[in-house]
């Protein structure tokens, strides 16, 4: 048996090559590091688009049959909001799919036939669909009738779920490849179709959209009820955002519990199809009976980088892991981590995968603490939890993040699981400069994008308070100290 | 195997399928540099316009449609990689620098005028603008050497490619003006007729040094096919149409001018194809040469490629009409008329 080698020690220790006074890293790790940043710039605006979308949709209807004011303001001040991400979503868009090319050309030949399909009708039949129905529904208020208006705000938003469809068709074949027989073609081994639909709707294939369609409202429900708690505490009487607040929290009230059981069967799924990702998401390193491990809090520094049994302080089930694992058999074997060549990054899985867990908990309480004021009707009342809410506004982003690296990075070192390496996948023609000089870029401008996405929306917060009339009281601000309970909690 | 649309799995649909999906993909290359083109083309005539109503008339133009012009841009990208992936890989690994330096110029073009309306404040208006006016620029250059590069096979940094992202730049700019000069009051068309008149002048003189250059240097073996007949019928249609389109814009008939100048895209396009064909990647460091029999997927894929994504083609072309027809009246500062 060989000792387990980590992943990504090759990479690290590779990892500086001093050429003159430039460093430059290596085309791999540069490739990958390049991909993981930009990928998880672009999902934080695609999710944003397919959580926003049945909000906007919601907004649009009401704002039409009632002709409200205060739907107005929701739909416009939302529809500015999804304008933006999705430009953003779209000018990050096209680098991931041209990253394929450019840094994973070994990716696209060998699989080319399994995903270009997918992505070329994700491209005609949901792209298309999105920019040009958004196109009606940011210009042409006056111009379509009420009827078209409100198809062209389905059709956007079914635009979105579409997209997410056919590029997590690609990732969940990624995962559980199948319906496919390797053959070879001009002197290379290549994937040939063989079996469409097993290939489309392979084994991970509704998990995965279920996970992270939730995943997305969920997080852009915390977002909403966020600028909506912010506009509620400095204007205490803006009826508009009280009715966002509502809306936001019921929907979580429903999405954060199914979430947690839902993820909690998914786990089991990928226990199944992918015992070695499993094995690092629970830090197992040796074959025999697993626990599982419910929480975790480091006992030593060590524990950060190296969590294993003896560092952490765990709350385990004694042998749920086998019990899981083998579906019914305490004391059945689970293969540990040392059983394999090569091993993903554990502390990263590892640590990953109980952020998205705890923060998922977390979200469940915000939920039902939100459900139990408006029950007792002082939803937008009580200090303390649009306190809580503005802070938790961007922890949904956290917790879909920390769930893609669990996902992307425990599959490590396969990016076709089973059938190909990352090493095998980077281009070979692609030297660490180039490398160097594209993720330096890349860095540096979605930084910037990120930064600007921000301040927009920051902007756009602080015209909706001028026109709601709020006055500026500099020292009011919402993370002051935290009261003791007061007469209106 | 289950196969649910009995698809032939072993024979492609119709003996000619490889070819009919690599002219499919030429179309999606001319629908893009001609829809986008004129995006691209408002956007370095942006940069002509000092007076503030001028610019948003011209933002007012770009903000509905640029979007779904761009997609045409993925759709090309995607059925060459669903259909030749090796293509597609190659294309994009042997010009890195290039693609992942046009797809940040895209960037830049994109979010310049989104950001822009955000704030009132000067200087963040200017850097907007630039970012608009640069992406629009860089873009269709990176976007001609890259198109050089695949088929002159000389590389990124060769005279023949920098001329093709010329070509695209100046050709860029002719549509944007006849696009403009159709779809905006009087006193805006007639300096966008100007400004269309020497970008013509422009796009015609590069295209004849191209055209030298590519002789005398036999780049990439594409001197005969220039000089065969479908080869000169191209070039010279795009003679035709490049005067036949200053004489028309003199007359003012910006309708039919627009039509014309829409048409040198096309020709381009076609140009690109005529020169590949039947080759469809040139042999280079990354490997030998790839023809269009070689290098396409196994029939049950492309089959399936066809059936389910020629339907949905069509309806895209559809939806494209309702959008133009929507956004069809003359543009103002504050939007489309009616
Ligand atoms: C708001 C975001 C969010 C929240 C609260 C949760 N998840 Fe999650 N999770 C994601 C967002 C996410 C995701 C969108 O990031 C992933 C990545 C791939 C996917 O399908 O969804 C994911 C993947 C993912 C995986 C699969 C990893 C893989 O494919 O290898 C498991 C086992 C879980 N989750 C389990 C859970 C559990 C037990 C949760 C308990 C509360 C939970 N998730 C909450
Ligand atoms: C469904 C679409 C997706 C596809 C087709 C895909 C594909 C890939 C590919 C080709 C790589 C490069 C190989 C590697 O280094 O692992 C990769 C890596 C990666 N992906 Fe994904 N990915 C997808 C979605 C995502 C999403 C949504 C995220 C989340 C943010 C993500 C995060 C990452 C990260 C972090 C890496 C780097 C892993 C590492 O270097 O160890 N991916 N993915
Ligand atoms: C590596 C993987 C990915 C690639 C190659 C990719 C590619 C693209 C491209 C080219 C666009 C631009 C479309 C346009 O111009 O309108 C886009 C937008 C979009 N993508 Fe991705 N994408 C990836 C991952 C994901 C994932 C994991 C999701 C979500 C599940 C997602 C959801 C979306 C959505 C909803 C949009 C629409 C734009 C928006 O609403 O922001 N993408 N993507």
């Amino acid at each position: 048996m060989q000792p387990p080698t980590h992943f990504l020690d090759g990479a690290l220790g590779a990892a500086a090559m001093l050429d003159g006074t430039v460093l430059f890293l290596p085309a791999e790790f540069a490739s990958r590091v390049q991909f993981g940043w930009t990928i998880s710039v672009h999902i934080l605006f695609a999710a944003l688009s397919i959580g926003l979308a049945p909000f906007i949709i919601y907004f649009t209807w009401k704002d039409i049959r009632t002709g409200s004011e205060r739907y107005a303001r929701l739909r416009s001040f939302w529809l500015k909001v999804f304008a933006v991400g999705f430009v953003m979503g779209t000018v990050t868009g096209i680098p991931m799919s041209f990253q394929f090319g450019t840094n994973f050309p070994g990716f696209s030949a060998l699989a080319g036939e399994l995903i270009g399909g997918p992505l070329a009708f994700e491209a005609k039949m949901a792209f298309f669909l999105e920019a040009v129905f958004l196109g009606v529904l940011l210009f042409g208020r006056e111009k379509v009738s009420d009827r078209t208006y409100f198809l062209s705000s389905v059709l956007t938003g079914f635009g979105a779920w579409l997209s997410g469809f056919w590029i997590l068709v690609v990732n969940a074949w990624m995962q559980t490849p199948q319906g496919y027989e390797m053959i070879t073609r001009n002197g290379m081994e290549v994937a040939k179709l063989t079996d469409p639909i097993a290939a489309f709707f392979t084994p991970r294939m509704t998990w995965m959209y279920v996970h992270m369609i939730n995943a997305s409202v969920i997080s852009v429900a915390l977002l909403v009820a966020g600028v909506a708690a912010y506009i509620v505490w400095k204007k205490r009487d803006a009826k508009a955002w009280h009715t966002a607040l509502k809306i936001a929290v019921l929907l979580l009230i429903v999405a954060a519990p199914l979430q947690a059981v839902h993820g909690d069967a998914y786990g089991r799924h990928v226990e199944d199809t992918q015992p070695q990702k499993f094995a690092a998401m629970e830090a197992h390193y040796e074959t025999g009976t697993a626990d599982l491990h419910l929480f975790a809090i480091p006992t030593s520094p060590d524990a950060i980088m190296n969590p294993s049994e003896e560092n952490l302080f765990a709350i385990s089930l004694p042998r749920v892991g086998s019990f899981l694992a083998s579906g019914g058999d305490f004391d059945a074997v689970v293969k540990g981590l040392d059983e394999y060549e090569q091993n993903p990054p554990v502390p990263l899985v590892f640590w990953s995968f109980r952020i998205m867990v705890g923060l998922g908990f977390l979200f469940i309480g915000l939920a039902f603490w939100g459900g139990y004021l408006i029950y007792r009707d002082r939803l937008s009342d009580s200090s303390l939890y649009l306190r809580a809410m503005i802070a938790a506004s961007p922890l949904g982003y956290a917790a879909l993040l920390t769930g893609w690296y669990v996902t992307e990075i425990g599959r490590q070192p396969w990016v076709v699981q089973g059938e190909l390496k990352t090493g095998e996948a980077v281009s070979s023609t692609l030297s660490s400069t180039e490398a160097t000089l594209s993720l330096a870029a890349f860095v540096v401008i979605y930084i910037g994008l990120v930064v600007a996405a921000l301040y927009t929306l920051r902007w756009l917060i602080e015209d909706e308070l001028d026109e709601l009339g709020a006055e500026p009281a500099p020292d009011d601000h919402w993370y002051g100290p935290i009261p003791g309970v007061t007469s209106d909690d | 195997m289950t196969n649910p649309l009995l698809l032939p799995v072993d024979t492609y649909l119709v003996d000619s399928l490889p070819e009919i999906w690599f002219g499919v993909i030429m179309f999606a290359l001319a629908m893009y540099i001609v829809l986008d083109g004129f995006d691209f083309g408002i956007g370095m005539l942006y940069a002509t316009r000092e007076d503030d109503h001028d610019r948003e008339t011209l933002l007012a133009a770009f903000g509905p449609i640029w979007d779904a012009n761009e997609v045409w841009l993925i759709a090309f990208g995607t059925m060459l990689l669903a259909a030749f992936p090796d293509v597609y890989s190659r294309l994009l690994a042997d010009n890195y620098l290039i693609a992942l330096g046009f797809v940040l110029a895209l960037l830049f073009r994109g979010v310049g005028p989104e950001l822009r309306e955000q704030r009132e404040d000067e200087s963040w208006q200017r850097a907007c603008d630039w970012s608009f006016v640069g992406g629009s620029a860089l873009a269709p250059f990176l976007f001609g050497v890259l198109a050089g590069s695949w088929v002159f096979s000389v590389g990124a940094v060769s005279l023949p490619a920098i001329l093709t992202g010329v070509g695209l730049v100046a050709v860029s700019a002719v549509t944007g003006a006849a696009f403009l000069a159709a779809k905006t009051g009087p006193a805006l068309a007639g300096e966008m007729r100007d400004l269309g008149i020497l970008a013509t002048v422009a796009y015609l003189a590069g295209v004849v040094v191209l055209l030298a250059v590519v002789i005398v240097t036999d780049a990439g073996g594409t001197a005969g096919t220039i000089l065969s007949i479908p080869g000169i019928a191209i070039v010279g249609l795009s003679v035709v149409a490049g005067l036949g389109g200053i004489v028309l814009a003199l007359r003012d008939s910006y309708r039919a001018w627009l039509v014309s100048a829409l048409a040198l895209p096309t020709l381009l396009s076609a140009l690109v194809a005529l020169l590949l064909y039947p080759a469809i990647y040139p042999a280079t460091a990354s490997g030998a040469e790839l023809t269009v029999e070689t290098a396409v997927v196994s029939p049950l894929a492309l089959n399936l490629t066809t059936v389910l994504g020629f339907p949905v083609l069509v309806v895209v072309l559809w939806y494209f009409k309702f959008l133009y027809g929507v956004f069809s009246g003359p543009i103002e500062a504050e939007g489309y008329g009616a």
